[in-house]
């Protein structure tokens, strides 16, 4: 089990009664939870229990229908469009499906945001953040390769070098590992890991992976139905009796 | 001997065809409300993009793309149509203008025909297939794969990288684009009338353009600026909204050309009444 990091219980995001629902289904029905300094959290919950919704309520994706989402003390929800996008720099959201634009280059990719977000770098300094965070991800070698030339786990790797590439304070993972084989979802596992230590990350890791979820979590939230079904540590959810709990971790 | 209902049976029978009214008046309701949404939708739509074009951060290097994409790439369908049309109308025309005695008329009878009607119709009802479709099947699918999104996250206003420069571009394209089937339209209008004849290509152009009118060329631009900006709005708000299935991409692609070639036609018919009128 990953020992906690967390030195301070800063605050980072502190969502409160959060409620959702698309037409007459409730996906999520009362979400009260917080994002400590420096953790890595995990959501945990069978597919369809609104993991995904959670955190793109936190980016403002989708707007919740009842409760407030605090990030950084900032209640996002009424906050304006230029306010939202100061909030949206700092934060790292990696997609389910990897979201790299199909259109640019694997260069091109890393550096839109960049270009976007810190508008004082010249070329060559957004050249050289750009070869040396697709260094830290562990593919030099794919910076002019088309996305639709990459493998499943390479995509999932520039996806995240093209969010860390800004420097977010706080990283959204959706699914990281799903559909990649064991070997490169212990890769993504490590590089979660990596990015926060060297990048001091306060992270939300929304996962059903079981070994995901064990090799990064520093706190495992579970959804269901929802709403918390339980929260605690990684050693409390494996020594629990729970049958939901039980039998994600009968493993 | 009259018959007497009872009167439960009558009950009954009311309170079903209340319900069933009552149903009835619902779902129109709903569809009415569902028509006046799209309706607000699309209003939002344009107002969004018109606030977006004129805001700061205006993406040049998108807008040039895009008109390569829109404008070069569409240069070889656009010359093989031009000719085609100018081809047929002078094939189809002759044999009556020889009937009366009228063959000289044929040049100037062609232009018009192209440089009024067909050139920015034909031109703007091709560039609703292939630039529409496009259009509509790339948004759709940088929204089923969450790219949009990705767009959105990172501080970047989708609406100004992304639709802003495509309809400017179809905006200025089609214009351009039909005058270009315009000139290839009389070469191919030249060409036939040299099948069963024979005019020097000076003369038959002269010939042409002695018809012509510069009120001719005049209203048919400024209405293909009309079906460039029809064709990138309809082929981008369909794309933008799409669905989160695959299915919505082929629908987005499919109710593009559907709707802007239906538009181009409503649009055409308005611009011919004004036209009239001046």
């Amino acid at each position: 089990m990953k020992k906690d990091t967390t030195q301070h219980k800063d605050t980072i995001i502190k969502i409160d009664n959060l409620k959702i629902q698309f037409g007459s289904l409730e996906v999520l029905k009362d979400i009260s939870l917080e994002l400590y300094k420096g953790e890595n959290l995990v959501v945990l919950g069978k597919s369809g229990s609104g993991k995904s919704v959670l955190i793109k309520c936190i980016v403002q994706l989708l707007k919740a229908n009842e409760g407030t989402i605090n990030v950084q003390g900032q209640e996002i929800n009424s906050l304006k469009s230029k306010d939202l996008d100061n909030i949206r720099e700092k934060i790292g959201f990696l997609f389910q499906s990897g979201a790299l634009y199909d259109s640019m280059t694997v260069r091109q990719n890393l550096a839109f945001p960049l270009k976007r977000i810190k508008k004082d770098l010249t070329e060559e300094q957004i050249e050289a953040k750009i070869i040396e965070t697709l260094e830290n991800v562990g593919l030099p070698d794919v910076i002019d390769k088309m996305p639709s030339e990459l493998s499943g786990g390479m995509r999932k790797r520039i996806s995240l070098a093209r969010t860390i590439i800004v420097d977010p304070s706080i990283m959204l993972y959706d699914e990281p590992t799903t559909g990649l084989d064991p070997v490169t979802s212990d890769e993504i596992s490590n590089l979660i890991n990596d990015i926060q230590k060297k990048y001091k990350t306060s992270s939300i890791i929304i996962t059903h992976d079981i070994e995901c979820a064990k090799a990064v979590a520093n706190r495992i939230v579970m959804l269901n139905d929802g709403k918390i079904y339980k929260e605690g540590t990684l050693a409390e959810f494996e020594k629990s009796k729970d049958e939901l709990v039980h039998s994600f971790f009968k493993n | 001997m009259m018959k007497t209902i009872p009167i439960s049976k009558f009950k009954n029978f009311a309170h079903k065809k209340t319900i069933d009214l009552s149903e009835k008046t619902l779902d129109n309701k709903n569809k009415l409300a569902t028509f006046f949404r799209d309706v607000s939708d699309v209003a939002l739509f344009i107002v969004n993009v018109v606030k977006n074009t004129f805001s700061r951060g205006f993406e040049f290097h998108e807008f040039l793309k895009q008109c390569f994409q829109i404008g070069n790439k569409s240069l070889p369908l656009i010359s093989i149509t031009g000719v085609v049309i100018g081809l047929v109308l002078t094939i189809q025309s002759r044999p009556v203008l020889v009937n009366f005695g009228a063959v000289t008329m044929l040049p100037g009878m062609v232009a018009i025909s192209i440089i009024r009607e067909m050139g920015p119709v034909i031109t703007a009802l091709i560039c609703a297939g292939k630039i529409g479709s496009g259009i509509g099947a790339e948004l759709g699918s940088m929204r089923v794969t969450e790219q949009i999104d990705a767009m959105e996250v990172s501080s970047t206003n989708p609406v100004r990288f992304l639709i802003v420069p495509r309809v400017l571009a179809t905006t200025l394209m089609i214009p351009l684009l039909t005058l270009y089937a315009d000139a290839l339209g009389v070469l191919g209008s030249w060409v036939a009338s040299n099948i069963k004849g024979d005019v020097s290509f000076i003369l038959f152009v002269s010939q042409a353009f002695g018809d012509v009118d510069f009120m001719d060329f005049i209203p048919a631009v400024i209405k293909s600026f009309f079906f460039g900006a029809v064709i990138g709005l309809v082929g981008c708000y369909k794309g933008f909204n799409a669905g989160r299935g695959t299915e919505s991409v082929g629908k987005a692609a499919n109710s593009a050309v559907v709707i802007s070639s239906l538009l181009v036609i409503l649009v055409d018919l308005i611009a011919v009444q004004i036209t009239d009128l001046l």
